[in-house]
C-alpha cells in the first residue's frame, strides 16, 4: 500500500507536528516513576556495600525491624534461590541467577554499592533511619577494578564457577574472564603483508554512566491473589513483568506492569533493580511500597556502560586501500558477566568493505557495578579506537580522512565481517553529506583542529504490538506496547493517521500496560520506530480494510468497489460517483448497523531492520595552557531511512553527539584504593551543560529501509558511536598530539602535551 | 520530630503546609502539596530538574527547607501558565521539540522564564551559561535554545 518512493505523496510522515504528551511535560503534568501513588503506599529503602568485594558474615536486621512505623525487611533470603539460567528479556546477555543476585546480595558483595538489605517504612526518613540501623558483618576480600589486573593469573576471583567459554581447550580453573570471542575474514598476515602504511595503537575507555536525569523508580503493590501491580519507570513494562516473575517466583499472570513515562533511559532501564525488592516489600508489609534512588545510588548501584582496552593494527596500501585490519577488544563486564563486547566486535569495522579483517573480544568480570546497556552497547569503545587509527592511517598516506572512507566504503553487497551481507544502505550518502556540508568550509585558527569519524549500529526489530479502535465520533485510538523514550507515540500516530487520511490530532496513541496490548519487547535496539510501527502500519492497513467494508455495507456493493482515501471512502470503478464519500465519522456513525465496534490489531516479530550510519565531523579549539578542549563546531550526518517526525529524528542525533561528547571529554568512574566510587554525584561526574556545547548541525540522509512501511530506519544509537574518535581526531589536528585515553580531560591533554615535549 | 507550620503563596495561592524542620521544599511540594511537576534528579543542585521562583529568584528547591518557604511567593513549573493558556516559554519548547523525555522540561521552562524576565534578549551565550545549571541527557541542548531565543522574541512582541 505504500510506495515508499513516493515521498512527496506524504501528508503526515515527515512533518513536525506537536507531540500527543507535549502539553502534560511542559506543564508539569506528565507522570513519572517517581510521581505514582497507590492507596495506603509506604515508602522503601536500601542498604548497600560499602565494600567492594566482601563476605557478608551476618546481617542483624533486629533494631530495624523494632522502629516505629517500619513494616517490613528483605535480604536475599526473601528470594528464591534460583539457578543459573539465559534470560533473554533484555537488551544483551543476562542470567536469571546473576540479575538476582545483583538486585540483593546472597554470600558476597561484589562491588560498592551492591544491595544487601531493603526496608519499608511509613515514611521516607523513617525507611532511610532504619536501613542505617541494619548491620551487616562483612569480612572484606581482594578486590580488582580494572579490567586487565582483572585478567591477571593471581587476581581476584569473584565466582569460583565462573569457567572461561569460547575457548579450546576448556580451562580447568576459573578466572574473571567469562567468555572469549572471534570474528574474522580472509588471511590478515597476507593482508599486512600487503600493505604500505602499518598503524597500531592501544586505547582504554573508561566506564561511563547513561545518566538519565530520573532515577530509577517505582511502586509495587503484592497481592496473594495473583493481582500484583507495579506502575514505574522502565524501557520495557513486559520485561520488567518477566523479571519480577522469574525473581519472585510468580507466574507472569500475576503481575501487571503499567508504564509511567520516562525520564529518560539510554539502555539504562532495561534491566531491574527496584521493582522485585519493592514487591518483595510489599508482600512482607501487606502495603503498596514506593522506591526511588538517589542520584548516588544509581552511579554506584546501576547502569554504567564498560570502560574498556582495545588494541586495533591496520594497514592500508598508498592508495588507500585498506588491506587488513585488526582489533581486540577487552570490555568490563562489571560484577556479573555480560559486557556488550559482542556488538562491540560486531560493529568497529563495519564501515568497511574488507577482505582481511578480526575482531577478538573479552569479556571480564570485576568489582565494579554490573554493566547495563548504554546506547549502542559496546559500539563506541571500539569504534573509538578504529577510527582514530583510521584517522592516522590518512595523515600517514596523505590522504583526506573522508577520501579514504569513501574509498572503502562499506556498500551494498559488502558482507559485513559478522555476516549479514549489507543492502539499501546509505553509508557513502551519508559520507557525502557530511563532505559537502557548508561547516567543513569554516576555516580553522590557531589551536583549532577539524576531526572526522565514523559509525555503524545494526538497529533491531522484533516483536511489537499495536491495536486501533474507531471512537463513536470518527477519533482514533491508538495503543502501542512500546515506552515511549523520545517523542516516539508522535510517530506512531503519525503513520496510522497517514494511512487513514486523518489529521494526527484525530489519533490518540497511548502506550498499554502489560495487560492491555500484546507484548512487545522492550524499548531499545533502536527498534521502536521500525518494529513497533509496523506493527502500527499494519494494524491501521487492516482498520483501513474493515472500514472499506462497512462502507460497502451502507452502500450494499462490493467491498473491491470501495477506495479509501483522504479520510473517507470512496465508490470505486463502476460505482464511482454514484454515492455520497463517508468519512471516518460517518461510518463511525453507522458502526452498530454494520457490524459493531471497528477495531483492528496486531502483533508482529519484524525483521529487516536497515542498519544505520553516521559521520560526524567536529572543530575544537584546545587551550594548551590548561588542556581544555571546547567544541566549536559539530556536524552529524546520519542514513535514517525516512525520518517520520524530523524534529525527533534531529534531536536523537543531536542528544547521541552530545553524550558522545561528555564520553569523550569528561565523564568516568573514578575509584579510590578500597575500590570504593568517588564521584558518585553530577557535580564530580560532570555530563555536558548547555555552555559546553556548540549548535549540534543535523544532515539527514534518507536511504528507505524497504523492510519498513515508510522506510523507516533505527536512529538512536548510531549517533553515539563516531564523537569520541572524531574529537581525538580534531585535537590532533590542532596540537599534533595523538590521544589514545578517554576520557580527553584537561589534566590528560596536559599530560599528553609535556609528554609530547 | 515536631513540625513546623508554615504560609507562603504557591502560584499565587495562599498555602499552609506542616514540615519536619529537615524536610526539603521539594518534597513538601511533590509529597505533601501534590505538585509533583517539580523533579528530583540529584537532590544536590547539580541538575535543575527541581527549579521553582522564590520571591522571583531561581532556586533548586531541593536544596530549600520547608521552614525557609516562610512568607514567600513561589512559582513552580504548576503555575507558569495561566490556565490552559501556555506560557510563550511553554509553547515554543514544544513547537521547537525542545523536549525528548520531558523530565528535565519543567526545570528548564522554570529557568528560562527567570531569565527572559531578567534579560528579555539574550545572547546564545548568554542563555547557555544561565540554563547551565539545568542539566537535559536527551536533547544535546540544541533545540532548547532555539526554543528559548523564540520565546523570548516573542515575549518582546517580535513575530515568530
Amino acid at each position: 500500500m505504500n510506495d515508499i518512493s513516493l515521498k512527496d505523496a506524504l501528508k503526515v510522515v515527515g512533518t513536525r507536528p506537536i507531540r500527543p504528551d507535549g502539553v502534560d511535560k511542559v506543564m508539569g503534568r506528565a507522570q513519572f516513576g517517581g510521581d505514582a501513588v497507590m492507596p495506603g503506599m509506604i515508602f522503601g529503602a536500601t542498604v548497600r556495600s560499602p565494600h567492594a568485594h566482601a563476605r557478608i558474615k551476618k546481617i542483624d536486621t533486629s533494631a530495624a525491624e523494632k522502629m516505629k512505623g517500619v513494616r517490613a525487611v528483605v535480604t536475599a533470603a526473601d528470594f528464591p534461590d534460583i539457578p543459573s539460567e539465559e534470560a533473554f528479556v533484555g537488551e544483551g546477555p543476562m542470567n536469571f541467577r546473576d540479575l538476582s543476585l545483583n538486585i540483593i546480595a546472597r554470600e558476597k558483595v561484589l562491588y560498592d554499592g551492591h544491595v544487601v538489605a531493603a526496608v519499608a517504612a511509613t515514611s521516607n526518613s523513617i525507611a532511610k533511619a532504619a536501613a542505617e540501623a541494619i548491620k551487616v558483618e562483612y569480612e572484606v576480600l581482594p578486590h580488582v577494578i580494572n579490567e586487565i589486573e582483572a585478567m591477571a593469573a593471581d587476581a581476584p576471583i569473584l565466582h569460583d564457577d565462573l569457567i572461561t567459554a569460547g575457548v579450546d581447550p576448556k580451562p580447568t580453573k576459573p578466572s574473571n574472564v567469562a567468555k572469549r570471542i572471534e570474528f574474522s575474514t580472509g588471511d590478515l598476515e597476507a593482508g599486512f603483508a600487503a600493505a604500505d602504511k602499518i598503524v597500531e595503537r592501544t586505547f582504554t575507555t573508561a566506564p561511563v554512566h547513561q545518566a538519565y536525569i530520573e532515577p530509577h523508580a517505582c511502586v509495587a503493590a503484592f497481592s496473594p491473589d495473583g493481582q500484583c501491580q507495579v506502575i514505574c519507570s522502565s524501557q520495557g513494562q513486559f520485561m520488567v513483568r518477566a523479571y519480577c516473575a522469574k525473581l519472585l517466583g510468580l507466574d507472569i499472570s500475576e503481575i501487571r506492569v503499567t508504564p509511567s513515562e520516562i525520564g529518560g533511559g539510554f539502555g539504562g532501564k532495561t534491566l531491574v533493580y527496584l521493582e522485585p525488592l519493592a514487591l518483595a516489600l510489599s508482600r512482607k508489609a501487606g502495603r503498596p511500597v514506593r522506591m526511588v534512588m538517589t542520584r548516588e545510588e544509581v552511579f554506584r548501584g546501576t547502569g554504567p556502560t564498560s570502560g574498556g582496552t582495545i588494541k586495533v593494527k591496520i594497514g592500508a596500501k598508498k592508495d588507500g586501500t585498506i588491506t587488513a585490519a585488526d582489533a581486540e577488544v577487552i570490555l568490563q563486564a562489571g560484577a556479573f558477566p555480560g559486557s556488550p563486547v559482542q556488538p562491540a566486535c560486531m560493529t568497529c569495522w563495519a564501515m568497511y568493505d574488507l577482505e582481511n579483517a578480526r575482531t577478538i573480544g573479552y569479556d571480564v568480570v570485576s568489582n565494579r557495578p554490573k554493566v547495563a546497556a548504554y546506547r549502542a552497547p559496546g559500539a563506541p569503545i571500539s569504534t573509538f579506537a578504529t577510527e582514530s587509527c583510521v584517522d592516522e592511517l590518512a595523515r600517514e598516506i596523505g590522504m583526506d580522512p573522508i577520501e579514504l572512507r569513501l574509498k572503502n566504503a562499506a556498500k551494498d553487497g559488502t558482507k559485513a565481517l559478522y555476516g549479514p551481507t549489507f543492502q539499501n544502505i546509505g553509508y557513502i550518502q551519508t559520507l557525502e553529506a557530511a563532505k559537502n556540508h557548508p561547516n567543513l568550509k569554516e576555516k580553522l585558527g590557531p589551536n583549532q583542529g577539524r576531526g572526522v569519524a565514523a559509525g555503524f549500529w545494526f538497529n533491531i526489530g522484533g516483536e511489537s504490538s499495536a491495536s486501533l479502535a474507531i471512537n463513536e465520533d470518527g477519533t482514533v485510538v491508538l495503543v502501542s506496547g512500546s515506552v515511549d523514550i523520545g517523542g516516539s507515540r508522535a510517530s506512531m500516530a503519525m503513520m496510522a493517521a497517514e494511512i487513514l487520511g486523518v489529521n494526527v490530532e484525530r489519533v490518540r496513541p497511548v502506550i498499554g500496560d502489560t495487560s492491555s496490548i500484546g507484548f512487545t519487547f522492550l524499548t531499545g535496539g533502536s527498534r521502536v520506530t521500525f518494529a513497533t510501527g509496523t506493527a502500527v502500519c499494519e494494524a491501521t492497513d487492516d482498520m483501513v480494510k474493515q472500514l472499506r467494508g462497512r462502507a460497502a455495507k451502507i452502500w450494499e456493493i462490493d467491498a473491491d468497489a470501495v477506495e479509501w482515501r483522504d479520510g473517507a471512502a470512496y465508490p470505486a470503478g463502476d460505482n464511482a460517483g454514484k454515492f455520497e464519500p463517508l468519512t471516518l465519522a460517518d461510518i463511525a456513525a453507522k458502526a452498530a448497523r454494520t457490524g459493531g465496534p471497528i477495531a483492528a490489531k496486531a502483533s508482529v516479530n519484524a525483521q529487516g531492520a536497515g542498519p544505520g550510519w553516521g559521520v560526524h565531523v567536529v572543530d575544537v579549539e584546545v587551550d594548551k595552557e590548561t588542556g581544555h578542549v571546547k567544541i566549536l563546531r559539530y556536524t552529524a550526518a546520519q542514513d535514517v531511512g525516512r525520518a517520520i517526525h524530523p524534529a525527533y529524528v534531529e534531536g536523537q542525533v543531536q542528544g547521541g553527539a552530545a553524550q558522545g561528547i561528555g564520553w569523550a571529554l569528561n565523564e568516568e568512574y573514578i575509584y579510590d584504593k578500597n575500590g570504593r566510587l568517588d564521584n558518585g554525584g553530577f557535580l564530580d561526574y560532570r555530563v555536558p551543560v548547555a555552555s559546553d556545547l556548540p549548535k549540534i548541525d543535523v544532515a539527514l540522509v534518507e536511504v528507505p529501509n524497504p523492510r519498513h512501511p515508510f522506510g523507516a530506519k533505527g536512529v538512536g544509537e548510531v549517533p553515539i558511536v563516531p564523537p569520541m574518535a572524531a574529537i581525538a581526531n580534531a585535537i590532533y589536528d590542532a596540537i599534533g598530539v595523538r590521544m589514545t585515553s578517554l576520557p580527553m580531560s584537561p589534566p590528560k591533554v596536559r599530560a599528553a602535551l609535556d609528554a609530547a615535549k | 520530630m515536631s513540625k513546623t507550620h508554615v504560609t507562603c503563596s504557591i502560584n499565587g495561592e495562599e498555602t499552609e503546609f506542616l514540615c519536619e524542620s529537615n524536610q526539603t521544599m521539594l518534597d513538601v511540594l511533590r509529597d505533601d502539596l501534590g505538585l509533583t511537576g517539580s523533579k528530583e534528579g540529584c537532590g544536590s543542585g547539580d541538575c535543575g530538574a527541581c527549579s521553582v521562583l522564590v520571591d522571583g529568584r531561581l532556586v533548586c528547591s531541593c536544596l530549600m527547607f520547608g521552614p525557609e518557604a516562610e512568607g514567600t511567593e513561589i512559582t513552580t513549573i504548576e503555575g507558569i501558565a495561566t490556565g490552559d493558556k501556555l506560557h510563550p516559554v511553554q509553547s515554543q519548547f514544544l513547537k521547537h521539540a525542545a523536549l525528548q523525555c520531558g523530565f528535565c522540561t519543567p526545570g528548564l521552562i522554570v529557568a528560562t522564564k527567570a531569565l527572559l524576565d531578567a534579560n528579555p534578549n539574550p545572547t546564545d551565550e548568554e542563555a547557555r551559561y544561565w540554563l547551565a545549571g539545568n542539566l537535559c541527557r536527551c536533547t544535546g541542548y540544541d533545540k532548547i535554545m532555539n526554543a528559548v531565543h523564540a520565546a523570548a522574541a516573542e515575549l518582546r512582541g517580535e513575530s515568530v
